[in-house]
C-alpha cells in the first residue's frame, strides 16, 4: 500500500532563547495535526529525530500519553530522512494506517565538537584540529573546482540565491538578502569557502503525517505521495569526512549518488522529471556537487546553469526554494522534514511568494553528512 | 624547562626520530588494503589480520584547504586561544598510488599550494605542554624546485 503525506507542520529555524526543542517539536505536531485533520489519538506510530535531545520520543507527554509506539531515530544530518523513510515504510507493508515523522534541535553556536571517540576515531585526530566536518566541505569543493571548472563567483551565487529565497520565507532563519560581493567578501573559514557560503547550527522543529493512500480522503490535507525513500551508507573509496586515510586509485561514488539512483529506480521518476528541489546545502560548494551528484546536472554545467539562474525560483531546475539550510540553519533532526515541508507545499500549489511556476507535480530532497550517509526522498503529486 | 623537550602526539604514527620519518600505516593480511593509521580492521573487507606498513614519504597533494578558526577545543588541543590561533592548511597527499593521507601542511597560504604538487612528510610541533614540551605530529611540506 502506497504511502501519502497529508500533513506537515514546521516550528520556525532560528534561535529563539529558553524554549525548548520539546516545545519546538509539540508546536510542530499541532501544525502538522491540523494542517491534515487528524487527531494526536488517531496516530498508530511515530520516528522522532534529534542529535541534541536524549529521549525526543518524550514529546508525546505534550500531546497526549496515547500508549502510541513512538521510536527514536539517528542517522546525523540524514536523520529525518529515516523518520520519513520509517513512518512511509510502516504504512507500506500496512503494519499502520496512519503515522507520523518527527524530528526537533536545538544546537549551541558554533561548528560542532564530540571528541573523535564518538566516530570510532583515535584521540590524536582529534588533538591536533583534524576532527571537524567544515574543512571537509573546502577540500571537496576545491578539488571539484579544479576538475571542473566551478569559480569562486559561482560559490557565492548559490549563497546568495539561497539567502534571497529565504527572504521570502516567514520561516527561515536569514533573512537579509547578501549581495554576492557581501558574500565575496566575508572571511575565509575553509579555504575556498567564506563565511556566508556556510549554514550554520541553529534551532527548530518539524513533523509529517503520513497514511495510506486509499485512505487520504478521509483527512483534510491534500495528498503528496511518496515515491521513493533511501539510504545509503559509503562505500570504499569513496571521498568522504572524518578518514584519515582513503585507498587511492580505487574511486567510488558519494552514497549520495548511490541513493539517488535507487530513489530514482524505486519511483519509476528520472531527473528530467524533478520539478522543485531541496538539496543539502551544508556550503555552497555542497549544493553545487549535490546537483550533480544527484544526476540533475553533469559535472561542471553548474557553472553555466547558476549564472543563467535556472536554480532561482523561476528557472528549469529550481534548487533549496525556501532558502535551504543556508537560509534556515540546520537543526539537525529537523532539518529534512523542513525540505519535506517546503516541497509538499510546492506540490500543492501553496508556497506563496515562492511558489514554482507551472504546477510542479515531482520534488526531490536530499540529504548528506557524517560519517558519508545519504538520504534521498521523491514525492509527487 | 627543559625547552627543547619534543614528543609525539600519539606513539605508533610515524618513525621518529629519523632523517626520513615516515607514516605507519597497515596492510591488510585478508584483501591488501593499506591504511593509516593502524586500525582495529580493515576498512574495505573488516579483516582484522594485518601487518605493518611503512608509507612512502613523499606523495603529490590531491586537494587542500585552510583552517582559519581555532577548532572547537576539547577536542583540539593546541596551546593557542582564539586570539592568537595561527590558521593552518590541511590536505590528502596521494603517496605513490598507495593510499592518500589527511595531514596538516606546513604551507598555510592557499595562494602557495596548487593540487598535484609534490609534497614530503614533516614532523613538526602543533602545541606545547606547561612545562615546555613541544607536541609533536605528522605533516606535509611542499616540494621546492621540483614541480
Amino acid at each position: 500500500m502506497e504511502a501519502v503525506i497529508i500533513g506537515v507542520g514546521l516550528h520556525p529555524f532560528g534561535r529563539f532563547g529558553g524554549k525548548s526543542a520539546m516545545d519546538m517539536a509539540a508546536d510542530a505536531v499541532r501544525a502538522a495535526l491540523a494542517d491534515a485533520g487528524v487527531s494526536w489519538p488517531q496516530v498508530r506510530a511515530g520516528f522522532v529525530g534529534s542529535l541534541e535531545v536524549y529521549n525526543p520520543d518524550a514529546v508525546i507527554g505534550r500531546l497526549g500519553l496515547t500508549g502510541v509506539p513512538l521510536r527514536g531515530v539517528f542517522n546525523g544530518c540524514a536523520t529525518a530522512g529515516t523518520a520519513l523513510s520509517m513512518a512511509a515504510r510502516a504504512i507500506e507493508t500496512g503494519e499502520h494506517d496512519l503515522t507520523i515523522a518527527i524530528g526537533m534541535d536545538k544546537h549551541p553556536r558554533g561548528a560542532f565538537a564530540a571528541d573523535p571517540s564518538v566516530a570510532g576515531l583515535p584521540s590524536w585526530y582529534g588533538q591536533t584540529g583534524l576532527f571537524l566536518t567544515t574543512h571537509f566541505f573546502g577540500m571537496k569543493i576545491n578539488r571539484y573546482m579544479h576538475d571542473h571548472g566551478i569559480t569562486h563567483q559561482t560559490l557565492a551565487m548559490v549563497a546568495a540565491k539561497n539567502f534571497r529565497n529565504a527572504s521570502a520565507n516567514e520561516n527561515a532563519w536569514r533573512r537579509t538578502p547578501l549581495s554576492v560581493a557581501d558574500i565575496l567578501a566575508s572571511p575565509v573559514l575553509n579555504y575556498p569557502l567564506r563565511q556566508f557560503m556556510y549554514c550554520g547550527p541553529d534551532e527548530g522543529a518539524g513533523a509529517v503525517v503520513l497514511c495510506r493512500a486509499d485512505q487520504a480522503h478521509k483527512y483534510a490535507g491534500r495528498p503528496v505521495r511518496v515515491r521513493a525513500c533511501t539510504l545509503r551508507s559509503r562505500r570504499i573509496g569513496a571521498f568522504e569526512l572524518q578518514s584519515p586515510s582513503l585507498p587511492a586509485g580505487e574511486h567510488a561514488p558519494s552514497p549520495t549518488v548511490d541513493a539517488s539512483r535507487e530513489a530514482y529506480e524505486i519511483a519509476g521518476i528520472g531527473p528530467q522529471d524533478v520539478a522543485v528541489a531541496q538539496l543539502q546545502d551544508t556550503d555552497a560548494g555542497s549544493e553545487i556537487i549535490h546537483m550533480a551528484e544527484n544526476g540533475l546536472c553533469k559535472d561542471g554545467e553548474q557553472e553555466r546553469l547558476i549564472a543563467d539562474g535556472e536554480t532561482g525560483i523561476g528557472g528549469s531546475l529550481p534548487v533549496n526554494t525556501d532558502g535551504g539550510l543556508i537560509g534556515n540553519g540546520e537543526p539537525i533532526g529537523a532539518s529534512g522534514l523542513r525540505q519535506i515541508h517546503e516541497l509538499v507545499r510546492q506540490l500543492r500549489g501553496t508556497a506563496g511568494a515562492r511558489q514554482v511556476p507551472g504546477e510542479p507535480a515531482v520534488g526531490y530532497a536530499h540529504l548528506y553528512g557524517a560519517p558519508g550517509v545519504s538520504a534521498v526522498t521523491i514525492l509527487s503529486t | 624547562m627543559t625547552g627543547s623537550r619534543q614528543i609525539p602526539v600519539a606513539e605508533g604514527l610515524f618513525t621518529w626520530p629519523s632523517d626520513e620519518p615516515q607514516l605507519i600505516g597497515a596492510q591488510c593480511a585478508s584483501c591488501r588494503l593499506v591504511g593509516f593509521p593502524a586500525g582495529p580492521a580493515c576498512q574495505r573487507c573488516g579483516g582484522t589480520e594485518a601487518t605493518e606498513r611503512l608509507l612512502p614519504g613523499r606523495g603529490t597533494l590531491w586537494t587542500f584547504t585552510t583552517q582559519d578558526f581555532r577548532p572547537p577545543s576539547p577536542p583540539y588541543d593546541g596551546a593557542d586561544t582564539a586570539a592568537t590561533f595561527q590558521p593552518y592548511a590541511l590536505g590528502y597527499v596521494e603517496l605513490s598510488g598507495e593510499v592518500m593521507v589527511e595531514a596538516r601542511l606546513t604551507e598555510s597560504d592557499p595562494a602557495r599550494l596548487s593540487i598535484g604538487q609534490p609534497m614530503r612528510l614533516a614532523i613538526v610541533p602543533y602545541s606545547v605542554s606547561p612545562d615546555g614540551t613541544e607536541i609533536m605530529t605528522f605533516a606535509f611540506a611542499p616540494v621546492i624546485g621540483e614541480a
